[in-house]
């Protein structure tokens, strides 16, 4: 197991280090002038100079990534262009709403999608069965945006039940978390039902049919337990699009978390922040999906000799 | 768990195994196509696809009205009338826009999509089938890729390219291809094993022919399927992406674009945001029936 993590540990180097290559050549090769794009249209040649000057772009190329990456080994990533303020800082200070918000989502796609999978898997062919599979079908395809706009038609327009934007009450949270979360709810049905009709034709499932145990008890006991690994995994793998997802539903209902934040800074052109919002998204990614693959070392040894 | 073992009674006697092969006369295509009839979700997936497909061709013939003829004092009809689905805030026909916008989103799911296979299919060969530190570095770097929420690498390469149609190709195809890499490369680990495999490099053909001639043709299925149901993200990305201001310019009115323009009048016309974001969810929905239906006949294997 030590040597499982250490690998683990190890092989997640050289991505964070790609990591930091990705970030600042997305700004700096990317085919488009960035002092241009920030500095506007109507912008005289001296004001595009005088912030080439300031983004430090008149460096050769690799100095300029020494520099940043030196910079964020100590927790430096520079300053906005905008106001000055400390990018890590400035970032960090808006991350725990937008993690609430991820949670809160979470909740949400696991406490739909666990029981409806099951549900559909135990009463396979019914017409609960199809009825949950159009479901989850219907949660994949919807865009999150759009259904944030419908709850928010619905709730907030007609019936004037929640709040249409803001934070801090649990009202606030609902609607966001939905729109988030509905789409992974889809997701985890399926996976719920796939991996629960999986597991129940096992043999140790029969088993334990043969010696006469109760059906509910085989399957919320033997069969649910090995059916939620995959479960486990692809919270991790779905971590990246809930905050990618963060951008476009902050926005939408004016939550105060780091993705609507990112958003008015991409449209400000604010490049130091902007690659440190990519930095900081990358690195929560990695180390979500780090633990969660060294806890799926623990439920499933198997997967440790890989 | 029960199964039962009356089936259909067997109406022969058994038969011996060369006389099996004789009778097994239904090709691979044939049984699919069979397969693919009997399931009803799968047909419905294609109708929903062949349809929004037709729109996006015959588009401009269809429009009931000219989705940019602007008439300030039409505004904000409400659907049913003139205007089935209503007008917007300059009193353009919200059908006639939703028929305009098909084109480009379909040009988008497909053109991301092919894009997105192709460096896929690339990476993930080459990976698969050298292994060693070949593999090690590009499964590398397909890892910091995925790393990155797609729409936000995405948003990024917006912010410092520019809106308009095809950097929003650029920006989908640079951000997704790496699922693909990670989809080719474990199908190539378990087909480069195969007897026929190694025969094609005991009789000393070079790699390239090895991987594009021998493997490749056996990935087909999965590629096929994935992409089928892939086309659905980079449809919803564009939509999120000119929703935010971040994708089409308002000549290339998307249904994303349409819906970031009437946002701030929903509340008191729900249907502009409403309809263009119906039409994603429907075509999205149709790629992924049509995706669900091709997976249970391709390759069973991937099954549900």
């Amino acid at each position: 197991m030590h040597i499982y993590i250490m690998k683990r540990l190890l092989q997640a180097i050289p991505v964070i280090f790609l990591v930091t290559v990705l970030t600042f050549s997305l700004v700096h090769l990317v085919p488009g002038d960035p002092a241009l794009m920030r500095a506007g249209e109507d912008a005289t040649a001296e004001q595009v100079e005088a912030i080439r000057e300031a983004m430090g772009l008149n460096e050769p190329i690799y100095k300029q990534y020494t520099k940043w990456v030196s910079g964020i080994m100590r927790g430096d990533m520079g300053y906005s262009l905008q106001d000055g303020r400390p990018v890590f800082s400035t970032l960090i200070q808006r991350l725990p709403a937008t993690m609430k918000l991820v949670m809160a989502s979470f909740i949400v796609s696991i406490g739909i999608g666990v029981p409806v999978g099951i549900l559909s898997a135990v009463k396979q062919n019914t017409f609960a069965d199809s009825f949950a599979r159009v479901f989850a079908l219907l949660g994949i395809s919807m865009p999150n945006f759009w259904m944030g706009l419908m709850l928010m038609l619905i709730f907030s327009y007609s019936l004037r039940m929640l709040p249409a934007s803001g934070s801090g009450t649990l009202a606030h949270l609902i609607m966001p978390a939905i729109a988030l979360g509905m789409p992974g709810a889809g997701i985890i049905t399926r996976l719920t039902r796939s991996s629960m009709l999986e597991v129940m034709k096992q043999d140790y499932i029969r088993t334990a049919r043969a010696k006469g145990l109760r059906r509910q008890l085989v399957i919320y006991k033997h069969a649910l337990k090995n059916a939620m690994l995959p479960v486990v995994t692809v919270i991790g793998v779905q971590l990246g699009s809930r905050l990618g997802g963060s951008v476009i539903v902050e926005s939408i209902f004016a939550y105060p978390g780091i993705g609507r934040f990112a958003y008015t800074r991409l449209l400000a052109r604010d490049y130091p922040m902007i690659m440190g919002n990519l930095f900081i998204f990358a690195m929560i990614f990695i180390l979500i999906n780090l633990i969660t693959d060294i806890l799926y070392g623990f439920l499933e040894p198997r997967i440790r000799y890989d | 768990m029960s199964s039962s073992n009356l089936q259909s009674p067997i109406p022969e006697p058994p038969v011996m195994p060369a006389e099996v092969t004789i009778q097994r006369s239904t090709s691979f295509r044939d049984d699919a196509l069979r397969r693919f009839k009997k399931n009803p979700t799968a047909i419905f997936g294609l109708v929903i696809v062949i349809l929004f497909l037709l729109l996006a061709i015959f588009g401009r013939q269809l429009t009931p009205f000219d989705p940019f003829a602007q008439n300030i004092r039409n505004a904000h009809q409400a659907p049913g009338g003139e205007h089935l689905l209503g007008t917007d805030f300059f009193g353009r026909d919200v059908l006639s826009r939703i028929i305009y916008g098909a084109r480009i989103s379909l040009f988008v799911g497909v053109s991301v999509v092919t894009i997105q296979a192709a460096i896929g299919v690339v990476v993930g060969l080459v990976a698969g089938y050298y292994g060693g530190k070949i593999e090690a570095v590009m499964m590398r770097l397909v890892d910091a890729f995925i790393a990155f929420p797609g729409i936000i690498l995405a948003m990024a390469i917006m912010a410092v390219r520019g809106q308009g149609i095809e950097n929003v190709i650029f920006a989908l195809s640079f951000a997704g291809w790496p699922t693909f890499a990670r989809l080719v490369r474990s199908e190539v680990i378990s087909l480069k094993e195969r007897e026929y495999v190694q025969a094609a490099r005991g009789l000393g053909f070079h790699d390239a022919k090895i991987m594009f001639k021998h493997i490749l043709p056996n990935c087909l299925a999965t590629i096929i399927v994935y992409a089928t149901m892939g086309i659905a993200n980079p449809i919803i990305a564009e939509a999120g992406l000119s929703f935010l201001g971040l994708g089409a310019t308002s000549e290339q009115a998307t249904w994303g674009f349409q819906m970031s323009l009437e946002r701030q009048y929903m509340r008191t016309a729900w249907w502009g945001v409403t309809f263009p974001g119906l039409a994603v969810m429907i075509v999205v929905l149709g790629f992924n029936l049509l995706g669900d239906g091709l997976r249970d006949v391709l390759d069973p294997r991937m099954k549900e």
